[in-house]
């Protein structure tokens, strides 16, 4: 095996202390390993376990944390006060809650598809775990730096739509299969957008590695590509089906769609899925435009990492709690004629910025930012204006609006005739021939 | 080539979580366009019409307070003024303005409510609706105050209401007036300036006005359609006829205008309360024994009597054949006839609209059934 792919990464680190230089990591400290040489084989296998052991606790410990901080916010936003009594400021609830979830029953519908559904929860759980591979949590804290990266991400990503899909078609349920079509129609449409909206950065970075992207930010890529974070903002909350495009679980119309037949764990593996994504997505965001683990000493790299992340998580949040959900035709309108126009104007004013200045310095990144700024707000400001409501406009009524006329004088005896406590129909009513048995009426 | 497509019908309710009680839609999809509907409901049906029948006229306000759940006060009202008409009864003024306040209090309760579920369905997940429910909860204070109850008051008697409002009620009254305008500001000022609320009521289910008239349909629903029907100015009933208030009306007919009308009704109806407790004299809150009796046997005869309730118009029709209970009570609710343009408001829409659409209407499955 050769494992110089592995670059720098944590697993080259814990595979060259076990196996040594003779395994191909003499290019620096490692002249000894821990187990002898012709071992290599258990080397590769300890450190790929302890990778996966490290990693996957690590993202579900972090789910776990991430489902008590948003039912915290989403009291606070609702100004309630979230889970706060088992464990301290309820930070053992999700405990709870994934304890809950695996001792209930577990229910397959009559009509399911059996192999499929069970495998559903598999996909979705996988890509949304792999997709952690790559991301670079701090300074070494990487499993791989593949030259690939962001294409790399692009493609997990997708793959959880199919799982959508599974998931949907498995269950027997057109509810869900309702669903799955919206999934499969936000995956076509905002995967486009966002994987061009990383066209600018790329030619910014000139790489798609995610480590060389960090480097290349000597400036966050937030204020150099204003349009392309606020697309792949939107088109990533739209990928992961995130209020205020959460159109595939719907709670109001669907009522959780794919998911409707799903029980006990697992459903509480979609649960995590989702939870996973999130991060992922932010962790994303952060490395792209946020400049990853980079910031200033002597704080460790991993703290700005965690800092800048639950920023974007918390926004993600906020956007959740805070709007409505858009309706199916619009969602796709605002992929097609919105964010893939502004997608195309920002690559073309990057690519004439890097045409002009080559070899992006810290200087000439301010200056692009200086460009591509006003470009930003009058594009954002031009494609609402062109995609904003139809119809009124005004929140009021016209007051010289005609208003459908009505008779003021009231016809007694009519049919639609509404009387009154005291009205001068009692009379009428208590006279016409239908109502003669009555003999007292009113007053 | 063409792909061969076939609508597929779904069934939503009655449990889901958008149908407002046990509502049942069978709905056809073609995709996400709505092919075909037909509301299928009784699921709460608990016979509340016939068990007037064997109850006491004193008794059945307990029953009204059960049809419209979200808004008891007015079907006491309503139920209270055709005993009233039936038998003669005069109330006493103290009374009628505490009735009427207690009525515009439960209008602006039950249009909180639906503006909140409207922002529910429209997937706000939860903060709108629970911003309206918190000021809602205020309001059922003071009802506890006024009469013990949250929820099924019971507050009113033939001739007025069984208590008067205890002194602490009219400082916590005036302080909520307050906050329910603060409250109804915060909710306008989420809507009005939400493009994504914008775009998923404007121009939706709209109904012409003609079409409205035809169907009976009454309430904030007709209002928001242009036409000027509100009976507490049409036929003011109670103390309507001495207070000055606006009438909200609004020409768009879709499901902006819906929550629109709703929404400055209630601003509305803080004025009314804030005239009617200008108006307000001492006195007793109910006729004495001698005059009114605890068993009432109104005469042979039958008596309707409509309020503009929270929904639309709200009416009570009583025969009575002499004796302690009505032989026949018939409520007209408007929850069930504002159903009737469903179909019109839905088919050809998408699917997202479905249940936006569906809470436009303000329906209340308590009082659909009843």
């Amino acid at each position: 095996m050769d494992p110089v792919f592995l670059d720098n990464s944590l697993w080259r680190n814990i595979y060259c202390n076990l196996a040594g230089d003779s395994a191909g990591c003499a290019a620096r400290e490692y002249s000894a390993g821990m187990l002898p040489t012709g071992m290599e084989w258990l080397a590769f296998a300890l450190a790929a376990a302890a990778i996966i052991g490290l990693f996957v606790n690590g993202v579900l410990g972090g789910v776990i944390v991430l489902i008590w901080g948003e039912r915290r916010l989403f009291g606070r936003f609702q100004t309630r006060t979230g889970p706060n009594r088992w464990g301290p400021f309820g930070l053992l609830t999700p405990v709870a809650d994934a304890i809950k979830t695996m001792f209930k029953e577990d229910v397959v519908p009559k009509d399911a598809d059996r192999i499929l559904f069970n495998l559903a929860p598999v996909m979705i759980a996988a890509p949304a775990l792999l997709v952690f591979s790559v991301i670079p949590f701090g300074v070494g804290t990487y499993v791989a730096d593949l030259n690939v990266g962001v294409l790399f991400i692009m493609a997990i990503t997708s793959l959880t739509t199919l799982a959508v899909l599974t998931a949907a078609w498995s269950s027997g349920n057109r509810i869900a299969i309702l669903s799955a079509f919206r999934s499969v129609a936000l995956l076509i449409s905002y995967e486009i957008p966002m994987a061009l909206a990383l066209v600018g950065v790329i030619m910014l970075a000139g790489s798609m590695s995610l480590g060389q992207i960090i480097g290349a930010q000597s400036i966050p890529f937030i204020l150099v590509q204003p349009l392309a974070v606020f697309v792949f903002f939107i088109a990533a909350m739209a990928e992961m089906a995130r209020a205020p495009f959460d159109l595939t679980e719907a709670e109001s119309e669907l009522a959780a769609g794919y998911l409707n037949d799903y029980a006990s764990m697992k459903f509480g593996i979609f649960f995590l899925a989702e939870f996973m994504a999130e991060i992922s997505t932010s962790a994303i965001i952060t490395v792209l435009f946020l400049s990853g683990w980079r910031g200033w000493e002597p704080v460790p790299s991993h703290l700005w990492f965690g800092a800048k992340l639950i920023l974007v998580l918390f926004v993600i949040i906020w956007f959740r709690m805070t709007l409505p959900r858009l309706r199916i035709d619009q969602v796709l309108k605002l992929a097609w004629k919105g964010l893939f126009e502004l997608t195309l104007i920002n690559i073309i004013v990057t690519a004439v910025l890097i045409a002009i200045w080559p070899e992006p310095t810290t200087t000439r990144l301010w200056i692009m930012a200086a460009v591509n700024w006003p470009v930003a707000i009058i594009s954002i400001w031009a494609v609402s204006k062109l995609l904003g409501t139809s119809g009124y406009d005004d929140t009021e009524p016209d007051s010289d609006a005609p208003v459908y006329p009505v008779a003021t004088e009231q016809i007694p005896g009519s049919a639609v005739h509404i009387s009154g406590v005291t009205g001068p129909d009692t009379q009428a009513r208590m006279s016409s021939p239908a109502n003669s048995h009555i003999e007292q009426g009113g007053n | 080539m063409a792909i061969k497509t076939q609508p597929v019908t779904v069934n939503l309710g009655p449990q889901h979580p958008s149908t407002h009680g046990v509502f049942r839609l069978r709905v056809m999809f073609d995709g996400e366009e709505i092919v075909d509907v037909e509301p299928v409901f009784g699921y709460l049906h608990r016979g509340s019409e016939k068990l007037a029948e064997e109850r006491t006229y004193t008794q059945i306000v307990t029953l009204t307070d059960r049809m419209d759940y979200v808004s008891p006060m007015l079907n006491n009202q309503a139920y209270m003024l055709a005993v009233e008409k039936l038998a003669g009864i005069e109330p006493t003024q103290r009374g009628v303005w505490l009735r009427m306040i207690a009525a515009e209090l439960q209008r602006i309760a039950s249009h909180l409510v639906a503006t909140g579920f409207l922002l529910q369905d429209l997937g706000a997940l939860g903060t709108p609706l629970i911003y309206a429910m918190r000021e809602r909860e205020n309001i059922l204070d003071l009802f506890e105050m006024l009469c013990g109850a949250r929820i099924t008051n019971s507050y009113l008697r033939p001739g007025g209401v069984f208590m008067d409002a205890p002194t602490g009620f009219w400082l916590a009254l005036d302080r909520e007036l307050v906050d329910i305008v603060n409250t109804l500001d915060e909710l306008e000022e989420y809507l009005s300036g939400n493009e994504i609320v914008f775009s998923r009521t404007k121009g939706t289910a709209v109904l012409a006005p003609e079409l409205l008239i035809n169907a009976s349909i009454t309430g904030p629903m007709l209002r928001a359609s242009g036409v000027d029907w509100d009976l507490r100015h049409r036929n003011p009933y109670d103390y309507y006829d001495r207070i000055e208030f606006k009438r909200i009306l609004h020409t768009a007919s879709d499901n902006y205008a819906r929550y629109w009308v709703r929404v400055q009704e209630a601003r509305e109806s803080v004025n009314i309360i804030r005239q009617c407790v200008a108006q307000i004299e001492p006195g007793p809150v109910r006729p004495s024994f001698d005059d009114v009796p605890r068993l009432i046997r109104p005469p042979k005869g039958d008596a309707y009597v409509a309020i503009e309730g929270s929904k639309g118009e709200l009416g009570f029709y009583l025969v009575s054949d002499g004796g302690i209970a009505p032989y026949r009570m018939h409520v007209r609710a408007p929850s069930l006839i504002n159903l009737t343009l469903l179909r019109d408001m839905l088919i050809g829409g998408l699917f997202g609209d479905l249940f936006v659409s569906f809470g436009s209407v303000d329906l209340n499955m308590g009082e659909v059934d009843r």
